[in-house]
């Protein structure tokens, strides 16, 4: 038996210890929202936060987990940070077929967390690790930076 | 705690059959109207499809479903991939009906051929950019029909004339008092009003809602991982399988032992396919775990010995020597030929590609005794549903699909075949199966976009005009997938030379043919379809010609479209915005590339440098539009953008390549996406036009091999004709030789650590 925090609540899941994150999420506990893409930790499609650190789900041992708080996608609207990035998503009209932009949005409220002005080359090291195939970028870069302001 | 599948509180749960019948049902208005039957009279229907039903005796394909409670539902059969077109139909709708966009909702109709048979497709079906085209009149009649029986019906409510009425914002006002009734009050009384047999359509200058940049209608779920894809549907006492499929295409499963797999907790069937093997459990790690430690024999079958080079040689020879198939010939092209000034000739190559669309293949099934249900996302809805009554043995009406948001397809989903085969995994247990491909099952088993090898030619006059045009088209044919019985011998696959067969130049002695050579691996459309391949080989030789002639490529092309004037219009409007002709430091170049594709025209112009090492990064692109009216500008914008970037992906990094059999990528670290920090800036600016609106999911696509190629030869003098381009050949003199890899082995940290050096390092050229 495994203990977690997600999204503010405390849970119990009977999983084996390598199993990761992402499917504990998926599968055990019923939060669709993060997304398998790719399962080596290649697209970011999987990411979530724990503790506001981005992480990719996918590759990330749920054992590994401990006490640090999991935020998925689902939750991340109740953070000021968040909910500016998906104001900001919304607004720009980022979004096409929308399947990586869980990970996104995620890997850009962290960013924002902890860098409330990115510039350019603080944009691409934080958001290179996701990958949009109906190439959204032009647009996510621009909304990071419209919620950087907002 | 929490067993898998066990808490409907915390997961959403999909629509059930049931659930989907009730919510269809009702009283109000209900429209049903031709998708394509412009000139089809919308009638008012008695019930609405059913998901499953195929039999019932439906004229109309789309409906319009005004509630008593005011709700407005728009039941529409082409899919939303990401693509927008359900913003974009349910805009043509709204226009006319006279409500605001967020007054409606979409929802995807379920499968029937009957009903739904997109014509330029043959079936239902969504692709080919397609949607907006064909709907265009049919979608703005069925708005206005409903709007005039509203109205009618408010007016005999109040008993004034009808033309005292008129309707906003889903509300009905009598001019002279300033009543109003609200559409759902008068939603009944609309039902019983006789269908107009005459419908007016507004003039485009009095739009309201066409051509204005409206907030797209699926996109608020997709923030918050609310919409439920189909990979996330779950539905009671499911559990979730993984699938391994002989690696050697065209293999068969020779034997598996099953013991290892047994022993790993969440295990629960090991299922045989002919082809493949399958392990269900508890949760996705589970079959995982358990397809891991299958120790698995296969027989590899007759391409046990299959490479790529064997291919792109079989292709080669069969350009060289077999009889083609016309395509076009006019004019004395021999004898054009024999005159000419000057011969210029060439030959290109494109790979095999992979779709690889962020959703890796999945799908949801239920094999009942008598039925069979499914949730999936599919561009072919029909197809699947035929392929599960073909593995079940169950006539068509006892198969019900339900079709999702899909996440990316790019022609992937326009092919059922992983349908049929999780209803065959699905069929051999009782409870109901979700089976996820991995990511290198979806790389490894996709259908791929035909490799071609083309010889083009020219002869060019006194003046380095073209006075002669030859374009030798070779490689299989896509369509011949889709026909029953195969593609005959002797007919023309225009898939093939789609994109070749009339550039839009002043071209007037030409001649295109295509040399048929179906390749020993499955294949299928991918975005861009014919025009991607064949505008690749057009506009990269028509700057190897201005080349030749010593002219600018620009001037050139200006040349040439003195009598295509949409063409010419998106080449001076391209060519002022990008400041064509201006100088750019040494080392970067500019690349123009024109062409017309699904009824659209565009130039773009890419800027690019390319390091002494022979590292392309990408600067700045510009684009000009002309789509006809743009039903959605922003909508038009985002798709070129997206698509843009998807043609650079594969022009950079792309190409499926084969040894002994099988496919030599198998992931996003060997088969390469463009990521954040490579993509270009982008800029898109229309021109103007009253034409009916052109396809736009697949046009940008299409300019950016040609365009990046054509940058390539402006930045360094090499003229690269094989995709995807290799950075060896680009390389200065005396460059470290074994610094540039195309494929470098990616993970977060190197492109973080990439992204700082790259900040430090030389400056980057002012993007203008």
């Amino acid at each position: 038996m495994i203990a977690l925090n997600v999204n503010g609540e405390d849970r119990s899941v009977d999983v084996p210890e390598d199993m990761p994150l992402l499917w504990v999420l998926r599968d055990v506990i019923g939060l669709t929202g993060t997304k398998f893409g790719c399962g080596i930790a290649q697209c970011g499609a999987c990411t979530v936060q724990l503790d506001g650190q981005p992480v990719r789900s996918c590759v990330l041992p749920v054992a590994s987990v401990g006490t640090r708080r999991v935020t998925t996608v689902e939750a991340i609207g109740a953070t000021a940070g968040g909910k500016k990035v998906q104001q900001a998503w919304l607004d720009l009209e980022v979004i096409q077929c929308g399947y990586c932009q869980s990970g996104q949005i995620m890997s850009a409220s962290a960013l924002l967390e902890r860098n409330p002005d990115p510039s350019d080359s603080d944009i691409d090291a934080a958001m290179s690790g996701n990958i949009c195939r109906c190439g959204t970028y032009t647009r996510i870069r621009a909304a990071i930076k419209q919620a950087a302001k907002a | 705690m929490s067993k898998p599948f066990s808490s409907p509180k915390t997961g959403p749960f999909p629509e059930t059959g049931a659930s989907r019948r009730a919510f269809l049902q009702g009283g109000g208005l209900l429209l049903g109207f031709a998708l394509l039957g412009a000139g089809v009279k919308p009638t008012l229907a008695a019930t609405e499809p059913v998901a499953g039903d195929v039999t019932a005796a439906f004229s109309p394909d789309a409906f319009i479903r005004i509630g008593t409670d005011g709700k407005i539902t728009l039941i529409l059969p082409n899919i939303e991939m990401g693509q927008g077109t359900h913003t974009g139909e349910a805009t043509l709708i709204a226009e006319e009906l006279e409500v605001g966009l967020d007054q409606v909702s979409v929802v995807d109709a379920p499968p029937n051929d009957k009903l739904y048979a997109t014509a330029a497709l043959g079936g239902q079906a969504t692709g080919g950019s397609t949607s907006m085209r064909a709907t265009w009149e049919s979608l703005r009649k069925a708005g206005a029909t409903a709007r005039m029986m509203l109205v009618a019906a408010a007016a005999a409510q109040w008993s004034v004339p009808v033309s005292e009425c008129g309707a906003k914002l889903g509300l009905v006002t009598h001019q002279p008092t300033g009543r109003q009734l609200a559409y759902g009050a008068l939603a009944d009384a609309a039902g019983k009003e006789p269908v107009p047999a005459d419908v007016k359509l507004k003039n485009p200058s009095d739009f309201e809602l066409i051509g204005k940049s409206l907030r797209r209608v699926d996109t608020a779920g997709k923030v918050n991982g609310a919409v439920i894809y189909g990979i996330d549907v779950r539905v009671p006492d499911m559990k979730v399988a993984t699938v391994s499929a002989c690696p050697v295409l065209g293999g068969t499963l020779q034997d598996v032992d099953e013991k290892a797999a047994r022993a790993i907790p969440g295990v629960r069937d090991i299922v045989r396919l002919p082809n493949a093997v399958a392990v269900i459990g508890d949760h996705f790690w589970a079959a995982k775990k358990g397809l891991e430690a299958l120790d698995i024999t296969w027989n590899d079958g007759a391409n046990a010995k299959l490479g790529s080079a064997d291919i792109m040689a079989a292709l080669k020879t069969a350009s060289e020597h077999k009889t083609p198939i016309m395509a076009r010939k006019e004019g004395d092209v021999e004898g054009r030929l024999k005159a000419a000034s000057k011969t210029v000739e060439a030959t290109y190559q494109l790979p095999f590609l992979a779709h690889a669309p962020m959703e890796p293949i999945n799908c949801v099934v239920h094999v009942r005794a008598d039925e069979c249900e499914i949730w999936v996302g599919t561009q072919v809805p029909t197809q699947a549903q035929a392929g599960a009554a073909q593995v079940t043995g169950f006539p068509l009406n006892k198969i019900i699909v339900h079709n999702h948001l899909i996440g990316g397809a790019f022609g992937r989903r326009l092919v059922a075949e992983s349908v049929a085969q999780a209803v065959a995994i699905a069929k051999q247990v009782s409870y109901p199966v979700k089976v996820i491909w991995t990511r290198e099952e979806d790389i490894q088993h996709d259908l791929y976009r035909p490799a071609y090898y083309d010889r083009i030619s020219a002869g060019l006059g006194p003046d380095g005009l073209p006075t002669v045009w030859i374009d030798h088209v070779a490689g299989g044919s896509v369509l011949g997938n889709y026909i029953p019985g195969g593609w005959p011998d002797d007919k023309l696959d225009d898939d093939a030379v789609e994109g070749a067969i009339k550039p839009p130049y002043d071209l007037p002695v030409i001649q295109v043919d295509w040399v048929r050579q179906d390749p020993p691996v499955p294949i299928t459309w991918w975005r861009g379809v014919g025009s991607t391949h064949n505008v690749f080989v057009v506009e990269s030789f028509m700057d190897e010609l201005a080349h030749a002639a010593g002219k600018d490529p620009v001037e050139y092309r200006r040349a040439l479209t003195k009598n295509q004037p949409r063409a010419a219009g998106v080449l001076e409007l391209v060519a002022e915005k990008s400041g064509w002709g201006t100088p750019l430091p040494a080392g970067s170049g500019r690349g123009i590339a024109l062409h017309d594709a699904f009824g659209s025209y565009m130039a773009a112009v890419l800027e690019i440098s390319v390091s002494s090492a022979g590292e392309i990064t990408l600067h700045r692109a510009v684009v000009a539009v002309d789509c006809g009216i743009a039903i959605n500008p922003n909508t038009v914008e985002a798709q070129i953008e997206g698509g843009l970037i998807f043609g650079l992906s594969a022009a950079l990094y792309s190409g499926i390549t084969f040894t002994n059999g099988r496919v030599d990528q198998s992931n996003f670290h060997d088969y390469r996406i463009l990521r954040n920090n490579e993509a270009p800036k982008i800029e898109v600016y229309h021109v103007k036009s009253l034409e009916s609106p052109g396809g736009i999911g697949e046009t940008a696509t299409v300019s950016a091999a040609p365009v990046l190629a054509n940058a390539i030869f402006a930045a360094t003098g090499k003229r690269l004709r094989s995709l995807p381009f290799d950075r060896n050949q680009l390389k200065s003199d005396g460059a470290d030789k074994t610094s540039v890899s195309m494929m470098p082995p990616l993970s977060v940290p190197v492109l973080a650590a990439l992204a700082t050096s790259e900040e430090t390092g030389e400056s980057e050229p002012e993007a203008a």
